[in-house]
């Protein structure tokens, strides 16, 4: 069968291209840009080659936020992963605790990122927050803005209470799609609680846990606004993740030539992390 | 291996039931013998999967008892009841082999491996799983995981019944009757009660020893192939059995006379009592003849199937359909029929007068 050729149907690909163009393209050209070169201002621009890549590769700097931000990112997993899928099996599965349960999980996704920061901030404030000054009555030395195991712990705090919701409505949602069929047959083979939640329901949320946990990686290990509300770094440069180190670079010290070489090799380590995660978990699946 | 009755059997998913419609089953009574082969048949939404469920132990019935070996087992959960079941899609296991699918429900109960190996081979044997053993289940075709499902029934030699429901729903059509066949001969090799939910007439007849049909959640009829197709005893038997179903015509009952469409006709039954609020004559297709005399009516069309000839005709109080030989001459136009005597029955309020 002979196609027909039609060149004029590339105009209907303009207004995506440019819309991307704009978003995407263009911004990540100037980075691109910037990582190669060296300004002065004024326009004027030098060749660099790759003297900010070596540059960042070998800065110990980079290398201790590139370290706290994968312990952030894996603690937050290792918690909200199984925090998540425990809440999504002890919630209702019929009745008016479903809506009540959802829209309460709800709420912690709705709220904005720097919200989210101030909240636990005045929360978590040693002589008025809550948190702050409950723990402290209780006997326990705490104080965020000096003590880095109080900002970590803080700060994990506040990522498990504001994204855990996450895990839990995709859990719940993957659960909820398994066949009556499964639980009975379960039982009449005699299966225990354990075996059906390893050999049956754990299998059937593979997919919906798939992405609950790459969004979870993306997202924490991008995190920016709510610890650079909460803790802005510190103490120190203790909580200072990738993000908040590049912006410290970028706008603090103006050095925009190493900031844009930090800026794509960010951009390719999660870019890697996720490929290399998809593939692994939708291996077996193209097998089977 | 058990015998199976049930006793006033009533199920109703709401808390409270004010009409009959608000159950889903009601009053219902079986005697199921050991080993046999037995179908539960009717339309979706009569009842039957919610029976099923209950004589597996899934769901606790409102009203009535169940006994295996008559012993009431009514309080029983699945595995005390030991029975197994097979759903309508196949379930398995997604993250084990066959071999470990078949070997689950053996673990479950903790029985050596030694004598886990030897049952779960020899039950591949029988399904012709054997060479697939290794191999992840998710891999399976619907029909191999159907198979899988079936076997996880199987490998516990001592179940009081497996009980099958519409389990060959996903299964290609030309693959349903090399597994149904599988399934009775299976049934003859192990010899055990097996209970077999379907809407399905054609599976439901050629697996069963005895069929129970159910309509609107009760019994209307139990009995045997043959039986339901030549003596039904309820209208909603007659047409549901047979393609097509049984014709039903409105009558009136004068003394011992039954009469339709203002001809005198002959019934297998004699006629003793009339205090009915309807009445009806029911009569197969396949025992209608053309003749000189007896009901008028006006041909409309024949459909030929190759076997047969299918007539459709009109009388004054409704259609009748006839079973025609392929090489039988049809009138056209205007017609009598005769009704087999033997095969016709009258009916009262839907069920036939004794």
């Amino acid at each position: 069968m002979n196609k027909t050729v039609n060149q004029k149907a590339w105009f209907f690909v303009i207004p995506v291209f440019v819309l991307v163009a704009f978003n995407a393209i263009i911004p990540l050209m100037t980075v691109v840009n910037y990582a190669f070169q060296e300004t002065f201002g004024n326009n004027v621009f030098m060749w660099e080659g790759t003297r900010w890549f070596k540059q960042i590769m070998l800065s110990e700097r980079f290398h201790a936020s590139l370290g706290r931000q994968f312990l952030f990112t894996f603690i937050i997993l290792f918690i909200q992963i199984p925090l998540g899928i425990a809440i999504a099996l002890t919630m209702p599965k019929e009745g008016i605790g479903v809506p009540v349960c959802l829209v309460l999980m709800s709420m912690p996704l709705l709220i904005p990122w720097n919200v989210v920061g101030a909240m636990w901030n005045i929360f978590a404030l040693p002589d008025i927050g809550f948190l702050g000054h409950s723990l402290n009555a209780l006997g326990f030395d705490y104080n965020f803005t000096q003590q880095i195991g109080d900002a970590w712990f803080t700060t994990i705090l506040m990522d498990v209470w504001h994204w855990t919701s996450l895990v839990v409505l995709l859990s719940y949602a993957g659960l909820r799609s398994i066949q009556p069929a499964y639980y009975q047959a379960a039982e009449i083979d005699g299966a225990s609680r354990w075996a059906i939640f390893t050999k049956i329901e754990l299998p059937k949320m593979k997919k919906v846990l798939t992405i609950a946990i790459l969004l979870r990686f993306m997202d924490s290990f991008m995190i920016y606004t709510e610890p650079f509300v909460l803790t802005g770094g510190g103490p120190g440069n203790a909580t200072a993740f990738l993000s908040i180190d590049l912006v410290k670079m970028a706008l603090g010290q103006f050095d925009l030539g190493p900031a844009a070489a930090m800026s794509l090799i960010y951009f390719f380590i999660v870019l890697l992390v996720c490929w290399v995660f998809y593939t692994l978990m939708m291996r077996n699946e193209e097998k089977s | 291996m058990a015998k199976v009755t049930l006793k006033g059997l009533s199920h109703s998913y709401l808390k409270t039931q004010s009409s009959e419609a608000d159950w889903a089953i009601r009053g219902v009574d079986i005697d199921w013998n050991d080993g046999g082969a037995y179908a539960l048949l009717g339309p979706s939404g009569c009842g039957k999967t919610t029976l099923l469920n209950i004589i597996s132990g899934l769901i606790t019935p409102t009203k009535g008892d169940i006994l295996f070996d008559d012993k009431v087992i009514s309080g029983l959960n699945p595995v005390e009841r030991n029975i197994a079941q097979i759903f309508q899609f196949p379930v398995i296991y997604d993250t084990m082999t066959v071999y470990d699918n078949l070997a689950f429900p053996l673990r479950n109960r903790k029985i050596p491996e030694e004598e886990i190996k030897a049952k779960v081979h020899e039950i591949a044997e029988m399904l012709e799983l054997s060479s697939t053993l290794n191999n992840r289940a998710s891999g399976l075709t619907a029909d191999g995981k159907q198979k899988i499902s079936l076997g996880r029934g199987l490998v516990r030699s001592d179940v009081n019944a497996i009980m099958f429901d519409e389990p060959l729903t996903v299964i290609d059509p030309h693959l349903k009757w090399i597994l149904r066949s599988k399934l009775k001969e299976l049934h003859q090799k192990i010899n055990r009660t097996m209970i077999y939910v379907t809407h399905d007439q054609t599976e439901a007849l050629t697996f069963a020893d005895q069929v129970v049909v159910m309509h609107e959640g009760q019994i209307v009829q139990t009995g045997t192939p043959v039986d339901l197709f030549e003596k039904p005893k309820h209208t909603f038997v007659g047409y549901f059995i047979g393609s097509p179903g049984m014709n039903v015509l409105p009558c009136q009952i004068k003394g011992n006379d039954v009469i339709v469409n203002g001809k005198k006709i002959e019934t297998h039954q004699q006629i003793k009592k009339s205090n009915f609020n309807k009445t009806e004559v029911g009569v197969r297709p396949e025992f209608i003849s053309f003749s000189n005399e007896g009901v008028p009516v006006k041909v409309l069309s024949v459909s030929n199937t190759g076997r047969h000839k299918i007539v459709d005709t009109e009388s004054e109080t409704g259609k009748i359909k006839i079973i025609a030989k392929s090489n039988e001459d049809i009138p056209s136009g205007s017609a009598f029929l005769k009704f087999k005597k033997e095969y016709t029955y009258t009916y009262g309020d839907s069920w036939i007068i004794e």
